[in-house]
C-alpha cells in the first residue's frame, strides 16, 4: 500500500478522520522507526506542537481557505533556517547554531499550516552527491541501506522514499534534489532559479541554489511549489513575475507536446539498466501523444568543469562568514589568525575544504581569467544551447543520473563523485526548472527520469512529469518492506 | 627639529622632488537605512550591536537588498563631480578576513562602478587646479573594532560592534593630479563642501562620516612616470592631511636623496608624534579575488534616470558663488565666504529678497551673525531672532533709524531671545539721533567742553577725534549717527 | 600543469584553512586531479560570448530607503561564542 499523498491526507483531515497532531505523531513515529538509516538529525518538537495547533485552528475556522498543505507533516534539510531551531548545515562548524529568524520558503509553508517534524541529514553545506559528507554520519537508502540515498539532500529523499512523511524540502545546486530523488524512487523538483526565495537558505552557490520538494506524486510537488514560490523582497534574485497556478495545470497531459531528447545525455556512460528504463519511459511518453525529437546540447561535456569552477568560487566566499566570531564553532587561540585557521580547519570537512580551496584558487590573482571568467562564458554557451533547443521543443526528457544508487564508500575519489552530476548540473547553470520522477528499477534499484523545462516553465515540467506518472505505477513502488535489510534487494 | 628647519627642509625637498598625490575619500551616505538592509544608517550613539539584523550581522542564509536612494545619492555625487554614468554597472564581492567584516567579504564595486572620469576644479594660491576623479562607486561600511588598550599592535584582544556594518559608503577616487599638501587640502575642502551641499553626506571628519586616505610618491621634476607610492591613512582632519603629507614629502625626499628606495607600504598618521608610522602588515598581501555579486542583479541606469537625478541637483557652491558675484556685485572673497555653507548663502539671498542691500547683508552675516552663531552654538535659522528679525534689524540700520552700535547691541540681546527689533527700538526710544540741528548742537557742545581734545586733534592726533565722537555718543546714550557726528566734527574743526 | 605545494598553502591561507602537512599533500593531489579535469574548459571557444553572472535576467532590484526593526541585542549576540558584555570578542589581531 503506497503512502498517502498530500491530497489524500488533506481529505482525511477535512473529513475529521484525523487531526494535524495525530498526523504529526504518526510521522514522528515513522521517522523514528527508520532511524537506522540516519536521515534525521533532530526533531522540531516545540515547533511541531505549535504548528499542529495552528493548523487545527485554520481547519476549524476556515477549512475552505486552508490550502492543501494545512496540517500536513513534513521534514526539511539542515540548511534551511527556522527561528529557534538548530540548523547546522550538516557541519561541525555550525553545530549548535540557532537562527534568530525563519527563511521565507519555510515561513510560507508554516503560514499555509504545514507541520514540520524533523530536520534532515545532508551533505555538509550541501556539497556532495551521496550524503556521505555529513559531519553527523551518512544516510542509508531505504531501497538498500548499504547504499547511498544520493546527495546532497539524501536525508530529505530517504524520509519520503520510506513513506514516513508525504513531503520534504531539499535544495538543488548541481542536482542535489533530482539525483537523490532518482536514487530513492521519489519525485524531486528543482524550480526555475529565482522562483523560490533563497532567504534563509544557507548559501552554497548563490547563482545556482534553489529550494524544492521531494514528494510521492507530481501533484504534491505542484502544491508545495505553489505554497513557496513567488517574489520575495528579501531575495533580489527572485522573479517579480506572478506564479502560474501550476497545480491546476498539472493534469493537462502531453498530447501534442514536442519533447526533446538531448543526444549527449543518452551517450555512453549510462548503466544499461538506466538506459533501458529511460528508453521505456520515452516510449511511454510517445504513446501518450508526445512527439520525441533528438536535440543536441554540445557544451554538455564542458558543464561539469564549468560547475566545478563557479560553484566552489561562490561557496568560497559564502563560507567565509564561518569564522568563529559571531556564531558557530570557535576554537580558541591567542591570535585571531590562529583562531580562524583552527576553527575553519577543524570545523569544515574534507569535501568542503576542497571546494573552498578550489574556488579560492579559481578566483585568485592570475587565475581569474583562465578559470572563473572562462567558466562564466561557457555558462553563457550552455544557457544559449538550452534556449535554442526550447525554440523547437516544449521540454527535454532524459535520465537524471547515469547510474543507480551505489554502495557507501564506493566513490572515495572526489572526481568520480563529481561525475554523478553530469546530467543535472547543466540545468542549474542555465537556471532552468527540472524534475526527477521514478521510471523503473535497475538491479532492483530506482531509476529516475528527468524532465527539464525552459526558464519559468515550471508548469510545463510538472505537466510532462504528471502525464508520465499518471500512466505508470513506478511512483507507487515502495522500498522492500524491511528497512533494516542488509542483503541485496529482491 | 625646530619648525624653521622643518619648513626649509620641506621647501628644499620640493625643489628637488615633485610630489604626486592622489586622494581616496570614503563618505557615508545620509540615507535612512543601511545599504543592504533596513537597519538605521544613523548609528552614532547607539548602544553596541543594537542596530543590527540577520543581514548586516552576516548570519548564514541571509541576502542583501539594494537601497535605491543610496544609488541615487551616489549618482548625484558623481554628477556634481562631472563624472560619466555608464548605463551598466554592478556590485562585486571583495574577499578578505577581518572581524569587522561579518560576511568575510565586502559588497563593493570593482570593474563596473557607478561612475567614471570626472573632475574637480578649484583655486589654490591663485592657481587653478583641475584634479581628475577616476571613479565614484558605492559599497557597504564595515563594523567597528575597539582594541584592548586602544593600540592595535599590542592588543591581546579586541571587541567588535556591528552597528556600522552595512551603512552605505561612497568611495571617491581622485587621480594623482595633486602636487602639494595645500592642493590636497583644498581638494578635500571643496569635495566635502559639494557633498554637504547636495545633501548626501554630513561632512563630519571627526565622527568618520567623511574619511580620507592619501597615496603619495615623489619624482624628479619633469618626469612623467610615477615613483613608489605610499598609502597614508588615519588622518582625521584637514590639518592632519596637510601635516601628514608634508611629513611624507620630507621623509621620502630624504630617503631618495640618500639613494635609498621607498618601500611600497601603508603608513598611519600618528597625531601625537607628528609622524607617519609603517603599518606594514604580515606576509599575506591582499588578494581580494573580486567577482560579481551573485545575490544582486546588475544595475541598468537609463538616460532618463540620470537626467532626473541631474535635474534634482541643487546649485553647486562654485556656481552659486559666481552667481552671487554677478547678481549682487559681491567680491569673490565675500561670495566664497558666504557660499562655504549652503545655509549662509540661503540666508544671504533671503535677506536680499527681504529688501536688505547686498553688501550690508553680506557684512552682517559674515561678521556679527557668524560670531554669535559660533559663540551660542546656534545657527541664524535656529535662533530666536531668525532671518526675519535680522532683516528687520539691518533695514533699520540702513534706513538710519538706529546706528551701527545700537544694532550690534540689539542683535546680541535678541539673537537667542527673539523679539521684534522695530518694536524694541520704539519702546525704548533707541532711535538714532540723526536730526542735523540736534547733532550740530551736540557737536558744538562737546567741542566747547573738550578743548584739550580739540587742540590735540588740530595738532595732528587723529585719535583725539574719537574722544570727541565718544563724547557725543555718551550724550545721546549711544544713539547718535556716528558717521554724521564724525563728519560734523571734522567740518567744525577744520575751520 | 601540476599544482605545487606552495600554491596549496597559499590558497589555504587565503581561505584561512589550517591544514597539517599531511593534509596539504593530500589536498594537493586531489585538487591537482580536479584541476586537470577542469582545465578542459580552456579548449572551449568563448571568443563570441560574454559572461553570465546571473541567469535571472533581472536588473535594478532595489528597495525603498525605509527602516525596519532591528534585532534586540540579546538575539544579535545569542550565538556569540566569545562575548564581552554587548560586544563580540576576538583574540589578538596583530601577532
Amino acid at each position: 500500500m503506497s503512502p498517502e499523498t498530500v491530497g489524500g491526507l488533506g481529505a482525511r483531515l477535512r473529513r475529521g478522520e484525523t487531526t494535524p497532531a495525530e498526523l504529526a505523531a504518526q510521522a514522528r513515529g515513522a521517522l523514528q522507526s527508520i532511524e537506522d538509516l540516519h536521515p534525521v538529525l533532530r526533531y522540531t518538537d516545540a515547533l511541531t506542537e505549535r504548528q499542529a495547533g495552528r493548523a487545527a485552528r485554520m481547519l476549524a475556522e476556515s477549512p475552505e481557505r486552508a490550502g492543501p498543505l494545512c496540517g500536513i507533516p513534513f521534514a526539511y534539510k539542515d540548511v534551511l533556517c527556522v527561528e529557534g531551531v538548530e540548523t547546522s548545515a550538516g557541519s561541525r562548524i555550525l553545530e549548535g547554531f540557532i537562527p534568530p529568524y525563519t527563511g521565507t520558503a519555510i515561513q510560507r509553508l508554516l503560514d499555509a499550516g504545514a507541520v514540520p517534524i524533523a530536520v534532515t541529514n545532508c551533505d555538509e553545506f550541501a556539497m556532495g552527491s551521496s550524503n556521505e559528507n555529513s559531519a553527523f554520519g551518512p544516510v542509508g537508502n531505504p531501497w538498500d541501506p548499504s547504499r547511498v540515498p544520493g546527495g546532497s539532500s539524501g536525508g530529505s529523499a530517504a524520509v519520503v522514499s520510506a513513506g514516513a512523511v508525504p513531503f520534504s524540502l531539499g535544495t538543488d545546486t548541481g542536482g542535489s534534489i533530482r539525483q537523490p530523488a532518482s536514487f530513492c524512487g521519489v519525485a524531486g523538483f528543482k524550480p526555475t532559479y529565482g522562483r523560490v526565495s533563497r532567504y534563509g537558505l544557507i548559501a552554497f552557490a548563490s547563482s545556482l541554489d534553489q529550494i524544492g520538494p521531494f514528494t510521492r506524486s507530481v501533484e504534491d510537488a505542484a502544491h508545495v511549489f505553489t505554497a513557496m514560490a513567488g517574489h520575495d523582497p528579501r531575495d533580489s534574485t527572485t522573479s517579480p513575475l506572478p506564479v502560474e497556478p501550476v497545480a491546476t495545470q498539472v493534469a493537462r497531459g502531453v498530447a501534442g507536446m514536442r519533447l526533446g531528447v538531448p543526444r549527449e545525455y543518452m551517450a555512453e556512460g549510462l548503466e544499461p539498466g538506466v538506459r533501458a528504463a529511460v528508453l521505456a519511459a520515452l516510449a511511454e511518453l510517445e504513446k501518450l501523444g508526445a512527439t520525441l525529437v533528438e536535440v543536441s546540447l554540445p557544451s554538455t561535456e564542458a558543464a561539469l568543469s564549468t560547475y566545478y569552477i563557479i560553484a566552489p568560487a561562490e561557496c568560497s566566499a559564502n563560507l567565509a562568514r564561518m569564522d568563529g566570531v559571531r556564531f558557530g564553532l570557535h576554537v580558541d587561540r591567542k591570535s585571531l589568525t590562529d583562531t580562524y585557521l583552527e576553527t575553519r580547519g577543524q570545523g569544515f570537512g574534507p569535501e568542503v575544504k576542497r571546494r573552498i580551496m578550489l574556488g579560492t584558487y579559481a578566483l585568485s590573482s592570475g587565475y581569474y581569467d583562465a578559470y572563473y571568467r572562462q567558466a562564466q562564458k561557457v555558462r553563457t554557451l550552455i544557457a544559449e544551447e538550452f534556449d535554442r533547443a526550447f525554440e523547437s521543443v516544449d521540454a527535454l526528457v532524459c535520465p537524471t543520473s547515469p547510474i543507480v544508487a551505489f554502495p557507501k564508500g564506493d566513490k572515495s575519489d572526489p572526481l568520480s563523485m563529481y561525475l554523478c552530476d553530469v546530467l543535472t548540473i547543466p540545468v542549474n547553470l542555465a537556471g532552468l526548472p527540472g524534475i526527477s520522477i521514478p521510471c523503473g528499477l535497475s538491479q532492483g534499484l530506482p531509476v529516475g527520469l528527468q524532465v527539464i523545462g525552459p526558464r519559468l516553465g515550471d508548469a510545463q515540467v510538472l505537466r510532462v512529469a504528471h502525464a508520465y506518472e499518471a500512466a505508470t505505477a513506478w511512483h507507487a513502488q515502495m522500498p522492500p518492506s524491511s528497512p533494516t535489510a542488509t542483503g541485496t534487494p529482491s | 627639529m625646530t619648525s624653521t628647519s622643518a619648513v626649509s627642509t620641506l621647501d628644499q625637498v620640493m625643489e628637488r622632488w615633485e610630489p604626486v598625490i592622489g586622494l581616496e575619500v570614503h563618505g557615508q551616505l545620509l540615507t535612512r537605512s543601511k545599504m543592504f538592509c533596513g537597519c538605521s544608517a544613523d548609528y552614532i550613539g547607539s548602544p553596541p550591536n543594537s542596530n543590527t539584523c540577520p543581514v548586516c550581522l552576516g548570519l548564514p542564509g541571509v541576502l542583501p537588498v539594494m537601497n535605491r536612494v543610496a544609488v541615487e545619492y551616489t549618482v548625484r555625487s558623481a554628477l556634481a563631480l562631472n563624472c560619466e554614468i555608464p548605463e551598466h554597472s554592478k556590485f562585486d564581492r571583495k574577499n578578505y578576513f577581518y572581524p569587522d567584516l561579518p560576511k568575510g567579504y565586502q559588497i563593493s564595486q570593482w570593474d563596473m562602478p557607478l561612475s567614471l572620469n570626472g573632475h574637480l576644479t578649484f583655486t589654490v594660491d591663485g592657481e587653478e587646479v583641475r584634479c581628475g576623479i577616476t571613479r565614484v562607486h558605492l559599497e557597504e561600511d564595515t563594523g567597528t573594532l575597539q582594541h584592548a588598550g586602544d593600540i592595535l599592535q599590542q592588543a591581546r584582544s579586541s571587541v567588535v560592534d556591528l552597528n556600522r556594518a552595512g551603512v552605505p559608503l561612497m568611495e571617491i577616487v581622485g587621480e594623482p593630479d595633486l602636487r602639494t599638501p595645500a592642493q590636497a587640502r583644498e581638494y578635500l575642502v571643496r569635495l566635502r563642501q559639494i557633498l554637504v551641499y547636495i545633501g548626501v553626506n554630513d561632512g563630519n571628519l571627526e565622527q568618520g562620516s567623511f574619511r580620507c586616505d592619501a597615496n603619495i610618491s615623489l619624482r624628479k621634476h619633469g618626469d612623467t612616470g610615477l615613483g613608489v607610492k605610499v598609502e597614508v591613512k588615519n588622518m582625521n582632519s584637514f590639518r592632519a592631511v596637510h601635516r601628514a603629507l608634508e611629513f611624507e614629502i620630507v621623509r621620502q625626499g630624504r630617503l631618495l636623496d640618500q639613494g635609498q628606495t621607498i618601500a611600497q607600504e601603508t603608513r598611519g598618521w600618528v597625531e601625537a608624534k607628528g609622524a607617519t608610522i609603517s603599518q606594514r602588515s604580515k606576509e599575506y598581501a591582499h588578494d581580494y579575488r573580486y567577482f560579481p555579486e551573485p545575490d544582486l542583479p546588475p544595475l541598468r541606469l537609463s538616460a532618463e534616470f540620470v537626467d532626473r537625478v541631474r535635474a534634482g541637483l541643487p546649485e553647486l557652491p562654485q556656481q552659486l558663488a559666481e552667481r552671487l558675484q554677478r547678481e549682487h556685485g559681491l567680491s569673490a572673497y565675500d561670495a566664497a565666504n558666504l557660499t562655504a555653507e549652503r545655509e549662509d548663502a540661503r540666508a544671504f539671498e533671503a535677506l536680499v529678497a527681504a529688501g536688505v542691500p547686498a553688501k550690508a547683508a553680506a557684512n552682517w552675516l559674515m561678521g556679527e551673525v557668524a560670531r554669535l552663531a559660533r559663540e551660542t552654538h546656534t545657527p541664524l535659522q535656529g535662533s530666536g531672532l531668525g532671518l526675519e528679525g535680522l532683516a528687520s534689524l539691518v533695514k533699520l540700520v540702513e534706513a538710519g533709524s538706529i546706528n551701527g552700535s545700537t544694532a550690534k547691541e540689539l542683535l546680541e540681546e535678541l539673537y537667542l531671545a527673539g523679539g521684534d527689533p522695530a518694536a524694541v527700538v520704539r519702546e525704548r526710544g533707541l532711535g538714532q539721533v540723526s536730526d542735523q540741528a540736534e547733532l550740530e548742537r551736540l557737536v558744538d557742545a562737546v567741542i566747547a567742553e573738550n578743548p584739550a581734545a580739540v587742540a590735540d586733534f588740530q595738532g595732528g592726533k587723529e585719535q583725539a577725534l574719537q574722544r570727541l565722537v565718544g563724547g557725543v555718543m555718551k550724550a545721546t546714550s549711544g544713539r547718535a549717527d556716528a558717521r554724521v557726528v564724525t563728519g560734523l566734527l571734522r567740518e567744525r574743526l577744520a575751520r | 600543469m601540476t599544482l605545487a605545494r606552495d600554491q596549496v598553502t597559499h590558497v589555504a591561507m587565503l581561505a584561512r584553512l589550517g591544514l597539517s602537512d599531511e593534509e596539504v599533500e593530500r589536498y594537493r593531489q586531489q585538487l591537482d586531479a580536479i584541476l586537470s579535469h577542469v582545465d578542459r574548459l580552456q579548449q572551449v571557444d568563448t571568443s563570441q560570448v560574454g559572461e553570465t553572472a546571473q541567469v535571472g535576467g533581472l536588473v535594478n532590484a532595489w528597495r525603498e530607503d525605509v527602516r525596519s526593526e532591528c534585532l534586540p541585542v540579546e538575539k544579535a549576540l545569542a550565538n556569540a561564542p566569545k562575548r564581552r558584555r554587548d560586544h563580540f570578542e576576538v583574540g589578538a589581531i596583530q601577532e
